[in-house]
C-alpha cells in the first residue's frame, strides 16, 4: 500500500502529560483522512509534530515511503505539506495576494513581482474553484473567504498535503457546503487532505478513513463506508453516547419568567427586540430557535440585567425585575450560562476555585465582613469539581489552563449549583465534544425535573429539537411561532426561523 | 502545573535578580569604554550604599516615598488601570501635608496622622477624577494622568506662593508636632535624615496585600481589571470599581508626598519641574513585580542607588549619571525580560 504520509509510533510528552502515546497515522494520496479525537485528546499536537512545530520524542514520520526529519514548518513546507489554521494567520490590511506570498515574496530586480505572483494566485484559484479576488484586501472579504486564502497559502507553495484544523468551526451552513466541494475537488486533483475534526457529521460526509485518537492514544483507523456516527462516537469517547437525549415527558406548573412587550435596543439604538412575549414555566425547557442575530443575545441580556430595557416588563417568580441591576435579578434566582464563555463566563486569570464563587463571593459563608474566606471558597470549589466532574489538576488551576469542555463544566456547576429557579443556557454546547455535550444536555434535563425553568437559547436545530419542550422560534426580534418539538419537523422550523409562515404546525 | 506555577513564582523573583546582575554588568562595560575603573567605581557605589550606618539610613529614607509610589503604581496595574499620574498625586499630596502640618495645632500623635490623611484625600481625589472619567466616559487614564501632573505642578506652585510663602521659594515648614522626624532614627544613623516613614511604607504595603489579597473588595477590583464583560456578569459595579482602584492608587501616592512634607524636607519648594518620584514608582513597580514586598525590596534598591551616587563621583570620579544609566539598564531588562527566560530555560536545559 503506497502512503504519502507515515507517522508511526508518535510520542510526544510535555512536562507532566504524554500528548502522544505511540499514534500510528497513515494517510493514502488522494484520500480525505479524518483525526478524530475529543479536545484535548492530542490531535493538535500530533499535527504540530507533522508541521514541524514539535519534535517527537519517539517514532517516526515517512513522506512519500522516505524517512524524514521535520525540524521546522519550512522543512514540512518543503516536503509539501501545508497547513490550513484554525485561527487564520492573515495580514487584515494586506491584500490576498500579499498575504500569499508573505515569507517567499519573488522579486524582480529588488523590487516585489506581485503582478506574477496575482497571476498565479488567480490560475490556482480558479482550478480549484475557490473564486478568490486576488487584490481583494483581507479586511473587507468574508471569514469564509479568508479560509480559502489559507488554502492558497498553501497551494502557492506546492503543497501536496493539506492539514485542515476544524476548518468547519468558523463557518456558516452554506461556507461548509462550499469547503466541502472544494475539498472533494482538490483531492479529485490528487491532493491529499487530513482533517481535524470532532464533528462526526462531517467526517460521515466528507472522509474516506478516519483515525481516532483517545487522550493521547491511538484507537484505530476506520474506514469511513464501514462505520457509522455512533461507532465513531463510542471509538472517540471510550463509551457509548447517547445522542438523543432519555427524558420524561414535561410536567410543568407555575410560570417563572414571564416577559410581555419588551424592546431592546442595541448600540446603535436600532431595536432589537420588540414587543417580545415570553413565558417559560417551572419543569420544562422553553428553547429559543432562530438565526444568530435575530435579537437573542440582546433577549438574554435584557432579561438578566446586562443590558437596558427600553420599555416592556420582565417578572420573575411574579416579582418585576425588568429594570434591576444584574446582581439583584441573580440574587432573585436566576442562573445564566453565558453565549461566551471566555467574555462573560470566567475571570480566566482567576483560579477555577475562584471562578466558582463569582457571584457568592460577596455573601456568607465565603467572605465575613469584607474579608474573604478561601478556605470556604476552596472547599466548595473542590466539591464542585468533583460532583460535576471538571477536570482540572486542581481547584488552584486558572480557569485559563482548563480545556474548553471543562471550563463550561465549572460555569454550569456554578450555576446549577445556586438553585436558581430561572436557569437560562446560551448556546451551552457550543464548540464542544459529544462527550461534553451529553453531559451537559443530561444536566439541563436533570435541572428540568428539579422543577426550574430552563430557557435555552441556541443555533443548533438538533440542540433546540432534542432538547426542549416547547420551541419558541424567534425572527426579527420577536416571537413569530411557538411549536411542539414532537409534531414539528426540522424543515417546518427552519422555514419559521427564515421568517416564514406557518399554516399546518399546530400552535400550543 | 503545578510545576510551573512554582516555575512562574521562580521567575517573578529570579528575572528581577538577573536583570539587576546584567545592568550591572553591562554598567561596568561602560565604565571601561568610558575610561574609568569599574572595580573602584562599584567599590564606591557599594559603600555609599553599605559603608556606614548613616548611608544606610538614608537609603531607607530615600526609599520610602518610592516604596509608596511604586505601591500606587502596582495597585493600579494589578486592577487593570495604568496610573501614570503618581507625579501629580504626590505633589498634591505633599501640599495637603504641608498645609495641614503647618495651620493645624494639635499633639503629635493626631498631628501625624491628621496630615498623613489630608495627603491621601488629596492623592485620592487626584486619581479619583481620572478614575471617574475613565468609568463614566471611557477616557483614557494615561492621558488624564498626565494632564493632571501638569496641572498638580503649575497648581501647586501656585498656592505656595499665594499663601504659604515663607520665601527663598519655599513654603512655610511644618509644627514640630506633624513631624515624622526623629533624634532617634538620626542618632541610630550616625546623623541621618532617616524618619518614620519608612513605618508607613511598610503599613501601606501590608494594607495593600490585604485588601488585594484577602478582601471582597480586592476580588472585585482585580476582577475588573482581568476581565470587565465577566465582572459585570457577575454583578459587580464596574465603573465604581476602576474609580475606587484610581482613588486608591492615588491615595498611596499622596501618602507618598507627606513622606516629603512630613520626614525628609518639613516644607514644599516652589516647583519647576517634576520631582521624578511619581516616575520612578512606575519602575519600582515594574522590577518589583508590582508585588508589596517586591516593591518594597526595588524601592529599597533604587533608593540606595541615588543616594550612593555622588559618592561614586566623589571617590571614583565616574559621574553621577552613570547610577541613572545602570537604573535604566536594570529597567531595560526587566522589560527585557522574555529575553532573560529564553536565557535561564537554555541553562537549565543544558544542566539536565
Amino acid at each position: 500500500m503506497e502512503y504519502v504520509i507515515e507517522m508511526n509510533n508518535i510520542r510526544k510528552e510535555f512536562p507532566g502529560i504524554v500528548a502522544n502515546d505511540n499514534i500510528t497515522l497513515q494517510v493514502k494520496k488522494g484520500e480525505i483522512h479524518a483525526l478524530l479525537g475529543e479536545n484535548g485528546a492530542g490531535k493538535s499536537t500530533l499535527m504540530n509534530v507533522l508541521f514541524g512545530l514539535y519534535q517527537p520524542e519517539k517514532g517516526e514520520i515517512k513522506v512519500k515511503g522516505q524517512p524524514v526529519k521535520i525540524t521546522d514548518p519550512n522543512v514540512a513546507n518543503r516536503l509539501g505539506i501545508g497547513m490550513v489554521h484554525q485561527h487564520f494567520m492573515l495580514v487584515h490590511n494586506f491584500t490576498v495576494t500579499e498575504n500569499i506570498i508573505l515569507g517567499s515574496e519573488p522579486t524582480k530586480g529588488g523590487k516585489i513581482n506581485i503582478k506574477d505572483a496575482a497571476k498565479k494566485v488567480e490560475e490556482l484559484s480558479k482550478r480549484y474553484g475557490l473564486s478568490v479576488d486576488p487584490y481583494a484586501k483581507i479586511e473587507d472579504i468574508s471569514v469564509g473567504m479568508q479560509q480559502r486564502v489559507e488554502i492558497l497559502k498553501t497551494l502557492y507553495r506546492g503543497a501536496e498535503i493539506l492539514i485542515f484544523d476544524e476548518p468547519t468551526a468558523v463557518l456558516t451552513p452554506q461556507e461548509i457546503k462550499e469547503l466541502i466541494q472544494i475539498m472533494g475537488k482538490l483531492v479529485a486533483e490528487g491532493k491529499s487532505i487530513i482533517l481535524i475534526t470532532h464533528k462526526l457529521k462531517e467526517i460521515m460526509e466528507v472522509c474516506d478513513r478516519c483515525t481516532v485518537i483517545r487522550k493521547g492514544k491511538g484507537i484505530g483507523t476506520v474506514e469511513v463506508s464501514e462505520t457509522d456516527p455512533d461507532q465513531l462516537a463510542a471509538l472517540m469517547v471510550g463509551r457509548e453516547v447517547h445522542f438523543k437525549v432519555d427524558k420524561q415527558e414535561a410536567q410543568p406548573t407555575d410560570v417563572v419568567l414571564e416577559v410581555k412587550d419588551l424592546v431592546v435596543i442595541d448600540s446603535r439604538n436600532i431595536p432589537v427586540v420588540e414587543e417580545l412575549n415570553l413565558e417559560v414555566k417551572a419543569g420544562e425547557i422553553l428553547g429559543i430557535a432562530g438565526v444568530d442575530g435575530n435579537g437573542q443575545t440582546e433577549l438574554i441580556e435584557g432579561i438578566t440585567g446586562l443590558r437596558k430595557i427600553k420599555s416592556g416588563s420582565v417578572k420573575i417568580n411574579g416579582k418585576e425585575t425588568a429594570h434591576l441591576s444584574t446582581r439583584k435579578i441573580t440574587e432573585t434566582g436566576v442562573g445564566h450560562i453565558p453565549e461566551d464563555r471566555h467574555k462573560h463566563g470566567l475571570v480566566l486569570d482567576y483560579t477555577i476555585g475562584e471562578n466558582m464563587v463569582l457571584q457568592t463571593y460577596y455573601q456568607k459563608p465565603y467572605s465575613n465582613s469584607g474579608v474573604l474566606n478561601y478556605n470556604k471558597i476552596y472547599e466548595k470549589a473542590k466539591s464542585l469539581i468533583e460532583e460535576y466532574d471538571v477536570r482540572t489538576p486542581s481547584e488552584f488551576t486558572p480557569a485559563r489552563a482548563l480545556s474548553g469542555g471543562n471550563q463550561q463544566k465549572g460555569i454550569i456547576a456554578r450555576e446549577v449549583d445556586r438553585s436558581p429557579s430561572l436557569l437560562i443556557a446560551s448556546q451551552p454546547t457550543r464548540g464542544l465534544d459529544v462527550g461534553a455535550i451529553e453531559f451537559i444536555h443530561s444536566k439541563l434535563i436533570e435541572e428540568r425535573d428539579k422543577g426550574r425553568a430552563v430557557l435555552l437559547v441556541s443555533f443548533e436545530l438538533d440542540e433546540v429539537m432534542n432538547l426542549s419542550d416547547r420551541i419558541a422560534v424567534i425572527y426579527e426580534g420577536k416571537i413569530v411561532a411557538i411549536v411542539d418539538p414532537k409534531e414539528t419537523t426540522e424543515q417546518e422550523l427552519g422555514l419559521l426561523m427564515a421568517g416564514g409562515k406557518k399554516e399546518s404546525v399546530g400552535v400550543s | 502545573m503545578q510545576k510551573l506555577l512554582k516555575n512562574q513564582r521562580l521567575f517573578n523573583i529570579v528575572v528581577p535578580l538577573f536583570s539587576i546582575i546584567l545592568g550591572i554588568l553591562v554598567g561596568a562595560i561602560i565604565m571601561l569604554v568610558s575610561g574609568y575603573d569599574p572595580v573602584t567605581g562599584y567599590g564606591a557605589l557599594f559603600n555609599g550604599m553599605f559603608g556606614n550606618p548613616k548611608s544606610i539610613g538614608e537609603m531607607i529614607r530615600a526609599a520610602s516615598p518610592l516604596i509608596l509610589a511604586g505601591l500606587a503604581v502596582g495597585f493600579a496595574f494589578k486592577t487593570g488601570l495604568f496610573n501614570i499620574g503618581v507625579e501629580g498625586q504626590l505633589l498634591v499630596g505633599w501640599l495637603a501635608a504641608v498645609y495641614v502640618g503647618y495651620a493645624l495645632d494639635l499633639p503629635a500623635i493626631i498631628h501625624v496622622p491628621v496630615s498623613i490623611l489630608a495627603a491621601a484625600i488629596a492623592g485620592g481625589i487626584w486619581g479619583m477624577i481620572p478614575g471617574l472619567l475613565k468609568a463614566r466616559f471611557k477616557v483614557h487614564e494615561v492621558i488624564v494622568t498626565i494632564m493632571m501632573n501638569y496641572i498638580a505642578l503649575y497648581s501647586t506652585a501656585d498656592i505656595i506662593k499665594r499663601y504659604l510663602y515663607a520665601g527663598n521659594e519655599k513654603s512655610f515648614p511644618i509644627k514640630e508636632s506633624a513631624s515624622l522626624a526623629s533624634t532617634f532614627l538620626a542618632d541610630m544613623t550616625n546623623g541621618s535624615r532617616l524618619h518614620w516613614g519608612i513605618v508607613v511604607a511598610v503599613i501601606v504595603a501590608v494594607f495593600m496585600w490585604f485588601i488585594l489579597e484577602k478582601t471582597t473588595t480586592g476580588y472585585e477590583l482585580k476582577a475588573v481589571g482581568y476581565n470587565q464583560h465577566a465582572s459585570m456578569y457577575a454583578g459587580m459595579n464596574v465603573q465604581k470599581n476602576i474609580a475606587l482602584s484610581m482613588t486608591i492608587s492615588g491615595a498611596f501616592a499622596g501618602i507618598a508626598g507627606s513622606m516629603e512634607a512630613l520626614g525628609t524636607f518639613q516644607n514644599m519648594t516652589v516647583m519647576s519641574a517634576f520631582t521624578g518620584t511619581g516616575f520612578d514608582g512606575i519602575a519600582v513597580a515594574l522590577l518589583g513585580a508590582n508585588n508589596p514586598f517586591g516593591i518594597i525590596l526595588a524601592a529599597l534598591l533604587f533608593g540606595g542607588l541615588t543616594t550612593a551616587a555622588p559618592q561614586m563621583n566623589f571617590n571614583a570620579n565616574v559621574p553621577q549619571e552613570l547610577v541613572d544609566v545602570i537604573i535604566a539598564l536594570i529597567i531595560f531588562f526587566v522589560a527585557a525580560s522574555y529575553l532573560i527566560r529564553y536565557i535561564l530555560t537554555r541553562f537549565s536545559k543544558e544542566g539536565k
